[in-house]
C-alpha cells in the first residue's frame, strides 16, 4: 500500500487527465451532481434571493430589501401564531413521541412470544396515506360518535369536540401524528438487537438489578439511535402539513389554531402567489431547522455514547 | 451429611424453580397485556374506517354508535368506484404510473451513484459525500419554490414531469442507505473482474447490483410507499382532477363532497388497500428496511 499510493499520485499528475478509476466514478456520480446544482444549490439561492423581493408571479420582481422580513416580524399576526403553533407542536410531540416509541419497543425486546406480529400491528398505520389517515381521524374524533369520545365517556370523562375546539384541536393533531409511531418503534427495537446480550448478562452476574441494567447500559448503547429518532422527530415535527391543511384549511380552522408553519407558507406561495414573501417564510423555517440540529449535534458529544471504530 | 442435605436443598430447589416459573408466567402475561392493549389502540382506526365504509351516513352518525353497521353496505365499494369526483381506477392507474416511474428513476439512479461513492475513487469525494448528508437537513420546503418557478417557466406545470424528473437523478437518503450495502461487498470481486478486463460499468451491472438485490428492494419498496403517500408535490403540480393520484383525489373528493362520510371511508379504504397488499407481500424487506434506516444514522 505505502508503495502504491505515491505511484498513483505521480501517475495523476503526470498525466492532465484522470485516471479510468476516476472518470468512471464521476460518471457514475454524475447525475447526482446535476442534482446539486439543478435542484438544491440554485433552488436554495434562488430562495434566499427571492426572499428580498416581492416576486408573485405575474410580475417580474422587484428587490425590496428587507421588507418581506420586516414585515413578517412586526406586522404580519399570522406568522406568531404559526410559529407558536408549529413550536407547541414540536415541543409536545417530539418528546411525546420518543419516550412511547422507547418504552414499546423495551417491552417488545423483554423476549416476549409473538413478536412479528406485534411488529406487524404497530407498522401498519405508517402504510395508511397521511390524507387517508387524517380523514379516518375526523371521524375518530367526532364529539359524540367517535370511538375517542365513547372510550373517554366509558371511563367517566366528559370529552372535548376536539377539532372544533380551539384549545383542543392542536392536541388532537398530536394525538394523530402519533398513529404512525411503529416507524420509531422499530428503529428502536433495531438498535436494542444491536446491544450485545454478553455485556447485560455480564451485569446481571455481577447483580445489577433490572432497572441498573437499563439506565448503565441498554440507554447508553442506544444514545445514537435516540439521537436520529431526535433529530429526524424535529425536522419532521416542523414541517407537519397535510393533517393541518385538511382539518384546518388554509386558514387553521377553528381560529387559526391548526395553522401550522407550513399551512402558511403554502398558503403564502400557491393561495396568494406571494412568491417573495413565502421564500423569506421559508428562509426562517430553514435557519431554525439548521441552528436546532446544530444544537442538537453539539449537545450530543455530551449525551450520546458512541462506540469506537466509526464507520 | 451430603445425604442429609440432598433433598432439603432439591426441595427448596423445586419450590424456587415453581416460585420462579410463576414470575415469569405472570411477567410473559403483563406484557401481552399491554402489548395487546396497545396494539388494539393501533387497529381501532382501521376497524373505525373498515366499518364505517359498510354504513350509510345515518349510521355514522347514530346517536348509539354502532361498533358493526346493520345492515351492511357493501354496496358503497360499487358505488365509490366509480362516483362522481372519485373515478377510483382513474386513480388507482396514476398512482400505480406515478409511484413505478418514480421507483425506477430512484432504485437505479441511487444504485449507480451510491456504487460511485462506495467504491471508486475519484477527487472530492469524500466532501461531495459529506455535501450529499447535510442536504438531508434542508426543509424540502426551502428548494421547492426555485424548482416550482423553474417548472413553470419550462411550461411543465400541470404534469407528472417535475415529479418524475428529479428521482431519476437521486435522493441523498437512499445514496446513503445503499452506499453502506455497496462497502459491505469485498474489493477482491471487483479486483477479479478488473484484471480480467472487464469495464467499471460491466462490474456495477452483471457483479455488484445483484449482490444488493435485497437493498434495492428495500429502496423500491419505499419509494412506492412514499410516492403513494405523497399529497405535496402533486397538490401543488397537478391541474386536472383525472390526472390526480389517490391521496390528492380522495382528498378533492371529501372536500367537494364533504357530507358522504360513509362514501369518504369506502374511498379512504380503497385508497389504502393496495398498500396494504403490497406490504403483505414484501413485509420482510420494510421490516428489515426501517431497522437499516436507525442503525447507521
Amino acid at each position: 500500500m505505502a508503495i502504491a499510493i505515491p505511484t498513483r499520485q505521480t501517475q495523476t499528475r503526470a498525466l492532465p487527465r484522470l485516471n479510468r478509476e476516476a472518470r468512471a466514478g464521476l460518471l457514475f456520480v454524475l447525475p447526482w451532481l446535476i442534482f446539486l446544482v439543478v435542484f438544491t444549490t440554485y433552488p436554495v439561492l434562488g430562495t434566499f434571493t427571492l426572499s428580498f423581493t416581492d416576486y408573485s408571479v405575474i410580475q417580474a420582481p422587484n428587490w425590496i430589501g428587507l421588507d418581506n422580513y420586516q414585515r413578517m416580524f412586526f406586522q404580519d399576526p399570522s406568522f406568531w401564531t404559526a410559529v407558536k403553533n408549529s413550536v407547541f407542536y414540536a415541543v409536545v410531540s417530539v418528546p411525546l413521541r420518543l419516550v412511547l416509541a422507547l418504552l414499546l419497543a423495551l417491552v417488545l425486546n423483554l423476549g416476549v412470544r409473538g413478536i412479528s406480529v406485534y411488529r406487524v400491528i404497530f407498522y401498519l398505520p405508517a402504510l395508511v396515506p397521511p390524507v387517508a389517515a387524517t380523514i379516518v381521524f375526523m371521524l375518530m374524533f367526532n364529539l359524540d360518535t367517535g370511538p375517542i369520545n365513547v372510550a373517554l365517556r366509558a371511563i367517566g370523562l366528559s370529552p372535548p369536540d376536539w377539532l372544533r375546539d380551539p384549545v383542543w384541536a392542536k392536541p388532537a393533531l398530536i394525538i394523530l401524528g402519533l398513529w404512525p409511531l411503529g416507524i420509531e418503534v422499530l428503529v428502536f427495537l433495531a438498535g436494542l438487537k444491536e446491544i450485545p446480550q454478553d455485556l447485560l448478562d455480564a451485569a446481571s452476574i455481577d447483580g445489577a438489578s433490572r432497572w441498573r441494567r437499563l439506565v448503565g447500559i441498554t440507554i447508553p448503547l442506544l444514545t445514537p439511535v435516540i439521537l436520529f429518532n431526535l433529530v429526524i422527530g424535529v425536522i419532521y415535527s416542523f414541517q407537519v402539513f397535510t393533517p393541518a391543511l385538511i382539518i384546518g384549511g388554509t386558514t387553521g380552522e377553528p381560529l387559526e389554531s391548526t395553522l401550522m408553519y407550513m399551512v402558511l407558507i403554502y398558503r403564502n406561495a400557491f393561495r396568494y402567489f406571494s412568491m417573495g414573501y413565502a421564500a423569506a417564510q421559508a428562509m426562517i423555517l430553514f435557519a431554525a431547522v439548521a441552528l436546532l440540529t446544530l444544537l442538537i449535534f453539539r449537545s450530543a458529544r455530551v449525551w450520546v455514547h458512541y462506540e469506537g471504530g466509526e464507520r | 451429611m451430603s445425604q442429609v442435605m440432598v433433598p432439603r436443598t432439591g426441595q427448596r430447589l423445586i419450590q424456587r424453580r415453581f416460585g420462579q416459573q410463576l414470575q415469569h408466567l405472570a411477567g410473559q402475561l403483563a406484557k401481552h397485556a399491554l402489548l395487546i392493549a396497545v396494539s388494539i389502540v393501533f387497529l381501532v382506526p382501521f376497524y373505525w374506517m373498515l366499518t364505517s365504509a359498510l354504513k350509510d351516513n345515518n349510521q355514522i352518525f347514530a346517536f348509539e354508535p354502532q361498533w358493526w353497521p346493520n345492515p351492511v353496505h357493501w354496496d358503497n365499494f360499487a358505488t365509490a368506484i366509480d362516483f362522481p369526483g372519485f373515478p377510483y381506477l382513474r386513480l388507482l392507474g396514476n398512482s400505480v404510473f406515478y409511484a413505478g416511474a418514480v421507483t425506477i428513476g430512484t432504485v437505479f439512479s441511487c444504485a449507480a451513484i451510491a456504487y460511485g461513492f462506495a467504491r471508486l475513487r475519484f477527487p472530492g469525494r469524500d466532501l461531495l459525500f459529506g455535501i450529499t448528508l447535510a442536504t438531508l437537513m434542508i426543509p424540502p420546503i426551502v428548494t421547492f419554490i426555485p424548482t416550482y418557478i423553474l417548472f413553470a417557466a419550462t411550461g411543465l406545470t400541470g404534469s407528472y414531469a417535475p415529479l418524475i424528473i428529479p428521482r431519476f437523478l437521486g435522493d441523498a437518503f437512499y445514496i446513503f442507505m445503499l452506499r453502506q450495502f455497496f462497502k459491505g461487498i469485498p474489493a477482491d470481486l471487483s479486483d477479479a473482474a478488473r484484471i480480467d478486463g472487464a469495464g467499471e460499468f460491466r462490474i456495477f451491472w452483471e457483479i455488484m447490483l445483484p449482490l444488493v438485490r435485497p437493498a434495492l428492494i428495500v429502496v423500491a419498496v419505499f419509494s412506492i410507499l412514499y410516492t403513494w403517500h405523497d399529497f405535496f408535490g402533486p397538490l401543488i403540480y397537478l391541474q386536472d382532477p383525472m390526472s390526480y393520484p389517490l391521496s390528492l383525489g380522495l382528498y378533492a373528493f371529501r372536500s367537494q363532497r364533504a357530507m358522504e362520510w360513509a362514501l369518504i371511508m369506502t374511498a379512504s379504504t380503497l385508497t389504502v388497500l393496495p398498500l396494504i397488499l403490497v406490504f403483505l407481500f414484501t413485509q420482510r424487506y420494510f421490516i428489515r428496511g426501517v431497522a437499516m434506516t436507525g442503525l447507521k444514522g
